[in-house]
């Protein structure tokens, strides 16, 4: 299906132009996610699509879903009450660095550790975009912001290894210059049935790349191009050779974990059959 | 058929949720409401339904507010500290239109206050603790069948007027058990139902008034109708429009649902009012007092009576005003340091002298603390 | 007819329960029953306080404000809880644990509640079934046979027996 064909059949009419910069990163996730649900060929009907607040969130209007675009930091508790109530339903959160890992972190971790079905594609930015630019937990350390006028002296998250020790069962990366692995790797998410965590670089030319001498959209998707490396290079260089690269592709996949919403239907038989 | 059963409140509660079709709740232990999620988590799997411990007070009411887009009928339980971190997302269910029932088993606050000790001291933040202009429905019940009956009613005017109902007890009432006649099967209780709507999916509008009385029709979330949900302030379609116009008309729907319809949804309770003077008005834990209370002063021959509001939000502004027109003086009793009664003497506007005993010690008052306030007040 | 009892002791001697079982048997009885509760943060240890009210009237204040009956099963609970007896107040004191008992005018019974659990039924577990033995036979608020069903409808399945020696042994407790 091409672009035009996707936009048209799961955008919803009028609800275009989207509010994003010109050279942002999140219009090309948002366009992988719905590649991706379009590659799985899903309902729309019996997709849930949760947003919490920030410029990625925005994306939960756009879609032709069932929809929510909650408050700051909370999709994943809502994205939980909607899976729990109904699993039959396919859920994705669509949610930023600030807002995931920040005033939702502590969602972050416990969602992962439950490991309940849904697929996170988390737009990292590296900072808050809508307020204006401050630093978020994923600016990387050294970076200038609105409220790091001297740069940052915080470590940031490296969020992948974050949920994964947290307990999520699928953790891929990819960025906007890589949208084909992103596409493939959201579809793959999907597919997963567990907790799955994408997180999806994505290029802020206003707000991070002008503080950080990448003012120019391009320059910022070159940055991605040369920094990003495939998971099965990665796993062959030396750890001089890694040093301020990343990896992407699918990162880690458990598939002998017990699904929430699984264990949870268990226990009801368990409940309901007089046992404790 | 029907069971007597020694219950607590907070167990009642439970009871009433149960019987009115509850199937999921999200929670976060806090005392003195625990006992309700305790229940919860061994009877919902019982009746089909999903209990969740979230990792905090916020999250229990980001998954119940997913839960209901679902269609289903939900719960949370809390106290004081708890009630105040779920407040954006309180707000947020009051702007998304999201029915959902919230208890919270009021404490002596602030802060951590004196968890197991009876307070109603979250009369103003359960009418205003959220950010921005909001409407919204409070219940108290005085009696542990009343827990069992305003349980199945707050699910009823939750489901009716689309909108969150909180169930605001008090320790005095969440811990005392007394005796509670249940029926035996719930299904024999009528189930309240959200109207949803009946067009066709494509010409589905979320928060269009389509029978002009304020309550849009819900689509379950996953039944062929996609709709959006925001905090944003939105227009019919339920997207963003932040327009003065849209702002004004999304803000007049949802004050004019709740307060065109207060003949429906304020109850007052009263007792031994037909000859009364004076009236004494107090609720929940504090009504209990005030029972005896009316009764000793009776039989020293002061002809004073009980005014209960049950529905504590939207405020009985008629009531009082008519009561300000029947007694000589009103002493407000409640178990704080004076909240109710600024409502009370705004409705009463100097038509009588207007009270407070406002007990904030930990303990509820007795009924010869209550008389003895009663009759130096109003120096009777 | 109207009877206010406070059971005082440490929190873990079953008191709660006690009162618990105390307003059932007054339901199957036929009256009606409060049963309210004060206790600290601690699960066990600290004072711990169960107030029960029975009546054949509607009760609506849920607090014990002029105590029939004072059980206090700690000398902590004994100092603590002793403040608003009258003259007609029946103080009951486990006599292992209370040994100074205030200035009263009315009755005092010292009975050793937690001595005989553990001697007769081999457990201090026992005491607050042993209490309430030593409660009827005292006050006669509740029937025997309500005391007993309500006893054994809280009481884990295959302790019947000795719950029902427990409570004949507080009966035995008071001539």
């Amino acid at each position: 299906m091409s672009m035009e064909q996707i936009v048209d059949k799961y955008f919803r009419p009028g609800r275009l132009p989207h509010i994003w910069c010109p050279g942002c990163g999140n219009g090309v996730v948002t366009g992988c996610i719905c590649k991706a649900v379009d590659k799985l060929g899903l309902d729309q009907n019996e997709v849930v699509v949760v947003s919490g607040i920030g410029c990625s969130s925005r994306a939960s209007g756009y879609l032709d879903f069932n929809t929510v675009h909650s408050a700051h930091g909370r999709a994943l508790p809502v994205a939980t009450g909607v899976k729990l109530a109904e699993p039959r339903l396919k859920v994705i959160v669509v949610t930023g660095d600030g807002d995931c890992t920040a005033i939702g972190g502590n969602h972050l971790i416990h969602a992962a550790r439950r490991n309940i079905d849904m697929t996170v594609v988390l737009y990292n930015n590296s900072i808050y975009g809508m307020t204006g630019g401050q630093y978020s937990p994923m600016t990387p350390l050294g970076s200038k912001a609105t409220t790091a006028p001297y740069a940052t002296i915080e470590q940031d998250f490296d969020v992948t290894e974050l949920v994964r020790a947290a307990g999520a069962t699928f953790v891929a990366r990819a960025t906007t210059f890589h949208a084909q692995v992103l596409a493939d790797v959201i579809a793959k998410g999907i597919q997963h049935k567990g907790f799955a965590l994408i997180e999806a670089v994505a290029a802020c030319p206003t707000s991070f790349g002008r503080h950080n001498k990448m003012p120019n959209p391009a320059t910022l998707m070159e940055w991605q191009r040369d920094h990003a490396v495939m998971k099965a290079a990665w796993d062959k260089m030396d750890a001089a050779k890694r040093e301020g690269k990343f990896p992407i592709g699918v990162l880690y996949e458990d598939n002998s974990r017990k699904e929430y919403t699984d264990a949870y239907e268990e226990l009801i038989a368990r409940a309901q059959g007089g046992k404790k | 058929m029907s069971r007597i059963l020694l219950l607590q409140g907070n167990q009642a509660v439970v009871e009433g949720a149960i019987a009115a079709g509850v199937k999921f709740f999200g929670g976060y232990p806090i005392t003195p409401s625990t006992e309700v999620a305790e229940s919860l988590a061994e009877k919902l799997p019982l009746v089909g339904g999903k209990f969740i411990q979230m990792e905090d007070e916020i999250a229990s009411m980001g998954a119940i507010i997913g839960a209901s887009l679902t269609g289903k009928k939900v719960m949370t339980a809390t106290s004081g500290p708890g009630f105040s971190l779920k407040q954006e997302l309180i707000g947020y269910a009051c702007a998304a239109e999201v029915p959902m029932v919230i208890v919270n088993v009021q404490r002596v606050g602030p802060s951590t206050g004196q968890p197991t000790s009876p307070s109603q001291g979250d009369i103003m933040q359960a009418r205003w603790g959220t950010h921005g202009d909001h409407w919204l429905i409070a219940l108290t019940p005085a009696s542990v069948p009343e827990c069992f009956e305003l349980t199945l009613r707050a699910y009823a005017l939750s489901e009716k007027y689309r909108t969150p109902v909180i169930l605001l007890m008090d320790e005095v009432i969440g811990h005392m058990r007394e005796k509670i006649e249940l029926p035996d099967n719930y299904d024999e209780i009528p189930k309240a139902e959200r109207k949803r709507p009946a067009c066709a999916p494509a010409d589905y509008k979320a928060y269009a008034d389509v029978d002009g009385d304020g309550v849009p029709p819900m689509a379950d979330f996953g039944n062929g109708y996609r709709w959006h949900v925001t905090g944003l302030v939105h227009d019919e379609t339920g997207f963003p429009k932040g327009t003065p116009g849209a702002t004004v008309a999304a803000a007049d729907r949802q004050y004019h649902k709740i307060y065109d319809n207060l003949d429906d949804i304020v109850q007052v309770d009263e007792y031994r009012m037909e000859d009364a003077e004076y009236a004494i008005v107090a609720f929940g834990g504090g009504a209990r007092t005030a029972y005896e209370t009316v009764d000793m002063a009776r039989a020293k021959g002061i002809k004073v009576g009980l005014v209960r509001p049950i529905t504590i939000w939207p405020f009985a502004e008629a009531q009082m005003a008519a009561l300000a027109d029947k007694v000589k003086g009103i002493l407000v009793h409640e178990l704080n340091c004076g909240q109710y009664v600024l409502e009370v003497e705004r409705a009463v506007a100097g038509k009588c002298p207007v009270c407070s005993y406002a007990k904030y010690d930990n303990e509820p008052a007795t009924p010869a603390q209550l008389l003895a306030a009663l009759e130096k007040s109003l120096a009777l | 007819m109207r009877i206010e009892l406070r059971l005082s002791g440490t929190g873990g001697q079953g008191l709660i329960t006690a009162g618990i079982i105390l307003a059932e048997a007054a339901l199957l009885d036929g009256k009606l029953a409060v049963q309210s509760q004060s206790y600290g943060p601690e699960a066990r240890g600290g004072s711990s306080k169960a107030e029960v009210i029975i009546s054949d009237q509607a009760i609506h204040f849920s607090k014990v404000t002029k105590p029939d009956i004072l059980l206090a099963m700690s000398q902590e609970a004994m100092n603590k809880y002793s403040g608003d007896l009258g003259p007609d107040s029946v103080i009951v004191t486990d006599s292992l644990f209370v040994s100074k008992i205030p200035a009263h005018e009315g009755k005092v019974y010292e009975l050793p509640i937690t001595h005989t659990a553990k001697n007769e039924l081999g457990r201090a577990l026992f005491s607050n079934i042993v209490a309430l033995g030593a409660l009827y036979k005292l006050t006669k608020v509740v029937s025997y046979e309500a005391l007993e069903k309500a006893v054994l409808n809280r009481v884990p399945k295959g302790t019947e027996e000795k719950n029902k020696k427990a409570l004949a042994a507080g009966i035995a407790m008071v001539d």
